[in-house]
């Protein structure tokens, strides 16, 4: 391979990303004035109710009237909540840290007491043993943190019997991630699906690319060069991993100028644009799959949709506020996996080496570089390059 | 006269300083290209079809015939884009279809489509595909900048390409197929939709191009292009090829007065009755 004839063909490929406008504003302005307009205006989407996992400490299990039995089995009612019982904190934290729950609730010892004494003098305060059950919520999910309180909230007051929620009560709920000093934002939400949202439109850009240089003869010049397909691939690919960190930079000084300052070391943030590096191939692929099975640059462009927009919807920012049918479709598409890891990391204080995000980053791998694979050998076998 | 002595030593002494390698196959006498049977067929129709010749070193050879007549396809089994049916073509001693790399390295091949990245300069344009050829940073500026001036573009090599005219860009896509000074040039309807000024041009530049040692196939349905520039032309008609010679023996032995007038002889047609 002749380094000479990729770095020259890489150089050609991000002269056209600087210099042709509508390259320019699909990959890098639309992104972040689209992540900026829908940021502002989303609201839920999706037809299904969703099933939030709640991890639970019972740590009123030793009373005999057991009362905490009781709220949780009205919890389970709802059919909203799907509870798992841990044994300690801890581990219930480690999980709500991976995203494997939406919260922790921790049932403090006296809750049965405390339900106990308002059943005796429900009209007299002064009398009720006052418990707090405590809430964590995971940071990394905007849906968990507005739907889980007011569900346990609403569920709790109905299990003591009182028709408002506004009436005193002897047993509180403390939403322990909304005590902390700084409160998690929507901004803080979507930032993990911006890094992968921005990248997405390469499926395009390099659909139409291909497309492009096929319709105009611009590829049939270049293969009777004695360039090698070995070398011209490889010069697409690293011309798009060029660009997707370039996205993936320009988005992080666009959050951070905003506000977004999530506490992670500079190994964090490495480690989020290797992840944004490698997601970028499967867009590659996609693109060329695209190019492979459209016969124009205009059809590219609409067909490219096809892998743009599941990968958007189900695997971005967007993703967590639809419908569980949603949300389990979208662990079919890479874009799922990549988000995840940077929502553990960015807003869960997940460590790198954790099984999740180590779990996300082998998905993403694996499956980017099975599409890139894909993408390659079919636009070859179509259209020789 | 002078200016064109010039121009032609400059193209001699790049040949001299040039680092990239460019020996012929493995017999400096033997013909440039050598077709043999060649047969080419997409799906039912017979683009190609048994055709059989040789264009010696330094020879200017001319590829005639309408649109649709098998132009195209040949050249394109001789740079190694499209593999024959059966037959075979082999380029500087070089079999396009087992040795494609080395044969590559030995040929410009000028499109027939008005190729050009229309987002870089046209200097971009000449030093991408330098770099393509793995030309040396010094070589590559100096025949960049002789060509550019040459074919008329040295004014506007720094304006991006999507601002040329149409004959702009193809003077410029016959540069991006000469930038490495191959042996030989396949030059496929190259002043097609040019104005007679840039035809001229171009024609001039051909001409140069054989006087510097270099073997030309030039494929064209201007019949007087082919009379004014080719030793030998081949027409070729329905994937055949149906006579071969020099311009001047092909017309006396039809009894004609140009080879426009040969080809009605010999398909009964005017050869741009089909474009």
């Amino acid at each position: 391979m002749k380094l000479q004839r990729v770095v020259a063909l890489t150089k050609k490929e991000m002269k056209k990303t600087v210099r042709e406008p509508a390259v320019l504003f699909m990959i890098f302005l639309f992104p972040i004035v689209f992540v900026f307009a829908f940021g502002a205006s989303f609201g839920g989407v999706g037809g299904g109710q969703p099933i939030y996992n709640v991890g639970v400490v019972n740590m009123d299990q030793a009373n005999p009237s057991n009362s905490s039995q009781m709220f949780l089995a009205a919890l389970s009612n709802t059919k909203i909540l799907s509870l798992q019982v841990y044994a300690s904190n801890q581990t219930a934290q480690n999980d709500l840290s991976q995203g494997k729950i939406q919260a922790v609730m921790i049932i403090p010892d006296r809750f049965s007491q405390s339900f106990a004494s308002y059943q005796a003098t429900p009209n007299d305060p002064t009398k009720w043993v006052n418990a707090t059950i405590l809430l964590y919520l995971d940071k990394g999910s905007i849906v968990a943190t507005q739907a889980i309180p007011p569900i346990i909230q609403q569920t709790l007051t109905a299990f003591i019997g009182q028709k408002q929620q506004v009436i005193p009560n002897p047993i509180h709920i403390e939403t322990a991630s909304l005590v902390e000093v700084k409160q998690t934002s929507t901004l803080d939400f979507i930032t993990p699906g911006m890094f992968t949202f921005a990248s997405i439109f390469l499926i395009m850009m390099v659909a139409q690319s291909f497309a492009q240089d096929r319709e105009n003869g611009m590829m049939k010049r270049i293969r009777i060069t004695p360039t090698t397909p070995t070398e011209f691939m490889t010069s697409q690919v690293l011309s798009y991993m060029v660009i997707a960190l370039i996205q993936a930079a320009l988005v992080f000084v666009m959050v951070y100028l905003l506000g977004f300052r999530p506490n992670v070391g500079i190994p964090v943030y490495a480690f989020a644009f290797i992840l944004v590096l490698i997601f970028s191939l499967s867009n590659v692929g996609f693109g060329l799959i695209t190019a492979t099975v459209t016969k124009s640059s205009g059809a590219a462009t609409g067909v490219s949709f096809l892998f743009v927009l599941p990968q958007l919807f189900l695997g971005t920012f967007v993703g967590a506020s639809l419908s569980s049918d949603a949300q389990l479709a979208g662990k079919f598409v890479p874009s799922y996996y990549v988000t995840d890891a940077l929502t553990s990391l960015f807003l869960r204080g997940a460590a790198i080496i954790s099984p999740t995000v180590l779990l996300d980053l082998a998905v993403v791998s694996v499956s980017c570089a099975a599409i890139l694979t894909i993408g390659i050998v079919l636009y070859a076998k179509y259209f020789k390059i | 006269m002078i200016g064109l002595e010039f121009q032609l030593n400059i193209i001699r002494q790049d040949n001299n300083t040039r680092p990239v390698k460019k020996n012929m196959g493995a017999n400096v006498n033997e013909s440039a290209i050598v077709i043999e049977n060649l047969v080419k067929k997409f799906e039912d129709v017979t683009a190609v079809d048994g055709v059989s010749l040789q264009v010696a070193r330094g020879e200017l050879f001319g590829l005639l015939g309408p649109n649709g007549a098998g132009k195209t396809t040949t050249i394109n089994i001789l740079c190694g884009l499209t593999k024959p049916t059966s037959g075979s073509a082999s380029v500087g001693g070089y079999d396009m279809q087992k040795e494609p790399e080395k044969g590559k390295e030995l040929i410009g091949v000028c499109v027939q489509e008005t190729a050009v990245y229309p987002y870089l300069t046209g200097a971009e344009n000449v030093e991408l595909f330098g770099n393509l050829y793995t030309m040396g940073k010094n070589a590559l500026k100096t025949r960049c900048d002789m060509l550019l001036e040459r074919m008329g573009l040295i004014e506007d090599a720094k304006r991006k390409a999507e601002k040329y005219s149409g004959g702009m860009k193809r003077r410029l896509s016959v540069i991006l197929a000469l930038i490495h000074d191959p042996q030989i040039a396949f030059l496929d309807e190259p002043t097609v939709a040019l104005d007679p000024q840039s035809r001229r041009a171009v024609w001039d530049f051909i001409k140069e191009l054989k006087e510097g040692g270099k073997t030309i196939v030039l494929t064209t349905h201007y019949m007087e292009e082919a009379e004014e520039l080719c030793d030998r032309v081949g027409i070729i008609d329905h994937g055949r090829l149906i006579a071969l010679g020099s311009p001047k023996d092909l017309i006396l032995k039809n009894g004609v007065k140009n080879l426009e007038e040969v080809f009605i002889k010999l398909t009964g047609r005017k050869i741009r009755e089909e474009i």
